[in-house]
């Protein structure tokens, strides 16, 4: 189980790496008066087929051979369940996948967002062959992180230059701080 | 709000620099598991405390990387330290504190804290 519903991104994020997704889409919206959260994170992997889609979310399915459970789309639909949401995975072979959790924002049940800053800056450095575009809307505020925004600028420069890595970390902060005040969701 | 014209300024002192290498040339890999059941175990933060510490002590032709699933899922958060011509050195249940004594002891001095290591800690 995990703690944080930015881990479940985190963890879910790497199947669309791992899938050869070019670019992944992260959107995570929190809207106090619908008393909601929602995480959509879009690929354009590998995708999935019809079987393979209606068996991900079985903790006993995996693309794994060394062993035989796959718990990561699981623990994602639990946590949106049990906190009165809702949990949705569209997939197509060769087009990609688009994974979309709801929570009731004040369910006593719904774990907290939690490091999601680091979660993204994560993805970011230790993914340079994946392009992220990430927003975050708070109340109706918002910010993006496009990290082709980056490459161009940086060109060859790698991102987990240490000047690098540090300011990408300040942006997502910064920029996430401005949007919600530093609210704790 | 942070621009994007900070990061111009940085890639033009970047530029200059010799020295940028892609991590594959690095001699010293640090690689720590991220898949599901070391995401679970708290494998983010330690990570994060090996590549912070890492770029902040200016450790010399060190890449940290992470990894799916090693397979030792029971052991995570794990970190495996290879370096050319010496064995695999295989870390189980780490932490941020004891991910950064690996780096002073082990990345700086060259010492294996054999006390984490997954042969001591399994006897």
């Amino acid at each position: 189980m995990m703690t944080e519903i930015s881990l479940n991104i985190l963890d879910v994020t790497e199947n669309s790496t791992r899938a050869g997704a070019s670019i992944v889409h992260i959107t995570v919206e929190v809207d106090e008066e619908k008393d909601l959260l929602r995480v959509l994170i879009e690929d354009n992997g590998c995708g999935m087929s019809k079987e393979q889609l209606a068996s991900v979310k079985d903790p006993f399915f995996t693309t794994r051979t060394t062993r035989k459970v796959g718990l990561g789309v699981p623990f994602f639909r639990e946590a949106a369940l049990q906190a009165g949401g809702s949990f949705d995975i569209e997939s197509e072979p060769g087009v990609g996948t688009t994974v979309t959790a709801e929570f009731q924002l004040s369910n006593i049940d719904r774990m907290p967002l939690g490091d999601i800053t680091g979660t993204i800056h994560q993805l970011v450095i230790y993914h340079q062959d994946t392009d992220f575009v990430y927003k975050y809307v708070f109340n109706g505020n918002s910010f993006t992180m496009d990290t082709r925004e980056f490459r161009e600028i940086l060109g060859d420069v790698p991102f987990d230059t240490k000047e690098v890595s540090d300011y990408i970390k300040e942006y997502l902060s910064e920029n996430k701080y401005n949007t919600d005040n530093g609210k704790n969701i | 709000m942070k621009s994007l014209e900070e990061l111009k300024a940085i890639r033009d002192k970047m530029q200059g620099q010799v020295g940028l290498r892609a991590e594959s040339e690095a001699s010293t890999r640090v690689v720590v598991g991220m898949a599901t059941c070391g995401i679970a175990s708290g494998a983010r933060p330690v990570l994060t405390a090996l590549a912070d510490a890492v770029a902040e002590k200016k450790i010399p032709d060190c890449a940290v990387t992470q990894t799916g699933c090693i397979g030792l899922c029971q052991y995570e958060p794990i970190v495996e330290v290879i370096q050319p011509g010496k064995e695999k050195v295989t870390y189980i249940k780490m932490t941020p504190e004891k991910a950064l004594e690996i780096v002073d002891k082990h990345l700086i001095r060259g010492q294996v804290v054999s006390e984490y290591t997954i042969g001591n800690q399994l006897k």
